[in-house]
């Protein structure tokens, strides 16, 4: 049973890529696909719960102080490839599994059946997040973000249409230069300390010769624009709102986690080379008004957004720029709110992509937009082998559940989404911004410090008021202009996902005192990575204790 | 060497940057292709250029690191190649699907006025 539990770390990268790899090669049943997706994802969300409860000294026998290390293939640490669950980890590889969760019953009412592979792609999509979160060795990040972005080429591109493949086309061709510019810094940072394995990394930058230091510097500053371009700091941002709205209304859903991968490096890399006091005042300078800039593109472009797909996407930048903001403070009491603050606007901004999909089709099929990103004409159908789908922009006439008051849903549904993507009370994305600033406002005020943080505080309320003013206006043209509405049938399986994440958030206001203590652990983990770095180096794999 | 191996690297990260930022998508996808050998080469020049050194170490035992070449680089190229192989063909055919849905070449699916 111990040992079993031993090689939980890897079960999130092996589960779905079994199960991808399945779907693509075995007959093409559709039942079949189904029950593995669904089977795969099932499993990833036991493993999270399993991960996040032992990670909480629940079982210190298999591994202590908050941080699990997996080697692959039994090599000892700096020479193998290195798994480590941390609380953070954890913490990412849990939200992974809720939102896949969520948008795969999602899809399975007809977006899944609108082009081949699907599933396949999703499920390789979501071995490449569980990998990037859970991964210690730096090259390995970089396979595991090629890995995810690979897929997400293929699902921003599915359903197909000028629009997508026209919003798709800058996407990679954005995304791959920052693949090369992520390769570029690995191979400087390897030339000059001669490791990729991030714990050991930071015990070496400190022996650095001061020529080999400012190379390495550079080597992770070019690292960092990579990142960046995931996380959509602004100006390295533009492809991301057309090709979020752009994107079928599940795999948005999924793409709102997506640019949280590039957040996640930062926090990641940027805590651990914290420890070996490395010159950072440059990168958090550069963090915080970027991430200002980014705020300030988010808001603006949510205010000028005429459509409720493009305002979420907006919505993630300004929420990524926020977070980077933050960041770039460097204040150790503004951790655990920073992530209080992703998770709950990671499910807000992923019910709200779904939610969008549903409100798409309250409006007449006539209009432009709906023709602008209708599928495909039948010809290519014809050409995969795939049946024609149900337009899923169309009231369609398929069997499914109408729900009587389904208006009725579709307005408290995008009522919780306002209040949580404004942070407003009563939901969690009032108690995360209130968290955040409660941190800094209590925070000792040092002289330089204090107009960063009250710039801070003034993007924090600007995000929401933002939100607010833009919601009002897109909410009202949505339910309560008479004309040219058509009142949508809902089916349960789509409605059902939309619920789930956001009673999650309420849920997560709820439980908002353990989950804040949790996040301080994680926090307080974070910022002491020398436990990390001695357990990354001290595991011996195999070894039972 | 050095000098040589660091001008072709400049040349083909000039010609690939400069094509990256062309308008037509075959210009675009010939960049990125260039970009690719160019960050390969760097890659492997952070190993270290040397000659005449293998970068597997025989079997008899024979173990002082001089004698051989650093082979982490190499492999990280290796996979760096097939992967950027992978993307750029897949970029092809969204290439491709874009030149069919749009009618034009140019990388915003429609010509400048």
């Amino acid at each position: 049973m111990m040992t079993w539990l031993q090689h939980l770390p890897v079960l999130p990268i092996v589960v779905p890529l079994i199960a991808g790899a399945l779907i693509l090669f075995l007959p093409e049943r559709y039942g079949l696909r189904i029950t593995l997706a669904l089977t795969s994802v099932l499993i990833q969300l036991a493993v999270a719960i399993t991960l996040l409860y032992l990670i909480t000294d629940a079982a210190p026998q298999i591994w202590q102080e908050g941080v699990g290390v997996y080697n692959i293939g039994a090599w000892p640490a700096p020479f193998g490839i290195v798994l480590v669950v941390d609380r953070l980890a954890a913490m990412m590889v849990m939200l992974t599994a809720v939102v896949a969760l969520a948008s795969l019953v999602y899809s399975l009412a007809n977006w899944d059946r609108v082009a081949p592979g699907f599933h396949s792609m999703f499920q390789f999509l979501l071995m490449g997040l569980n990998g990037a979160f859970l991964t210690g060795d730096l090259f390995n990040l970089f396979v595991f973000f090629e890995v995810l972005l690979a897929s997400s080429y293929g699902l921003a591109l599915h359903g197909s249409g000028p629009s997508r493949v026209k919003a798709g086309l800058h996407y990679i061709a954005v995304n791959l230069t920052a693949s090369f510019l992520f390769l570029i810094g690995v191979a400087m940072i390897y030339g000059m300390t001669g490791t990729l394995n991030m714990a050991d990394l930071a015990e070496r930058v400190v022996l650095l010769a001061p020529a080999d230091r400012s190379l390495f510097e550079a080597g992770a500053a070019i690292l960092g624009v990579a990142f960046f371009v995931k996380a959509g700091i602004w100006p390295l941002n533009f492809w991301l709102p057309s090709t979020y709205a752009a994107a079928s209304a599940p795999v948005g859903a999924v793409f709102a986690l997506m640019t949280k991968v590039g957040i996640y490096a930062v926090v990641r890399i940027g805590t651990l080379l914290a420890s070996a006091d490395v010159e950072t005042s440059f990168i958090d300078v550069g963090l915080f008004y970027g991430g200002a800039a980014t705020v300030a593109f988010g808001v603006i472009g949510m205010l000028a957004a005429q459509h409720l797909g493009r305002f979420v996407s907006y919505s993630v930048i300004a929420s990524a720029g926020l977070l980077l903001m933050s960041l770039g403070l460097r204040n150790e009491e503004l951790t655990a709110p920073i992530l209080f603050y992703l998770t709950s606007s990671v499910l807000a901004t992923a019910a709200f992509f779904m939610l969008n999909g549903l409100t798409e089709r309250m409006r007449l099929t006539s209009t432009n937009d709906a023709a602008d990103i209708a599928p495909l004409p039948d010809v290519t159908y014809l050409g995969f082998g795939v049946k024609e789908p149900a337009d899923p922009h169309s009231p369609s006439d398929e069997v499914g559940i109408a729900i009587p008051a389904a208006m009725a849903f579709l307005g408290l549904a995008f009522v919780c989404c306002v209040l949580l993507v404004a942070g407003l009370p009563p939901l969690s994305g009032f108690v995360a911004k209130f968290a955040m600033l409660h941190a800094v406002v209590t925070a000792a005020p040092g002289a330089a410090e204090s107009w960063h943080s009250w710039v801070l505080i003034a993007a924090v309320l600007a995000t929401g008021f933002g939100a607010v003013i833009a919601l009002a206006r897109i909410g009202l043209r949505l339910f309560w202009s008479v004309t040219g509405r058509t009142t949508p049938r809902l089916r349960l399986i789509e409605v059902g996902p939309v619920a789930f994440l956001i009673v999650l958030c309420i849920g997560l206001t709820a439980a908002a005192g353990p989950v804040m203590m949790y996040l301080q652990s994680a926090a307080e983990s974070l910022h002491a990575p020398e436990v990390y770095i001695r357990l990354v180096h001290t595991h011996v794999a195999g070894v039972a204790p | 060497m050095e000098l040589i191996f660091a001008t072709a690297i400049g040349v083909l990260t000039g010609s690939g940057v400069w094509l990256l930022l062309r308008p037509r998508t075959f210009q675009v996808i010939m960049g990125l292709a260039l970009l690719s050998y160019a960050v390969n080469l760097f890659i492997f020049g952070m190993g270290r250029l040397v000659t005449d050194r293998p970068p597997i170490i025989n079997a008899d035992g024979a173990t002082d690191p001089a004698l051989y070449a650093d082979p982490v680089p190499q492999a990280l190229v290796l996979t760096a190649i097939v992967i950027s192989f992978a993307t750029t063909a897949l970029f092809l055919v969204v290439l491709l699907a874009a030149r069919g849905l749009t009618g034009t070449d140019h990388v915003d699916g429609r010509e400048p006025e």
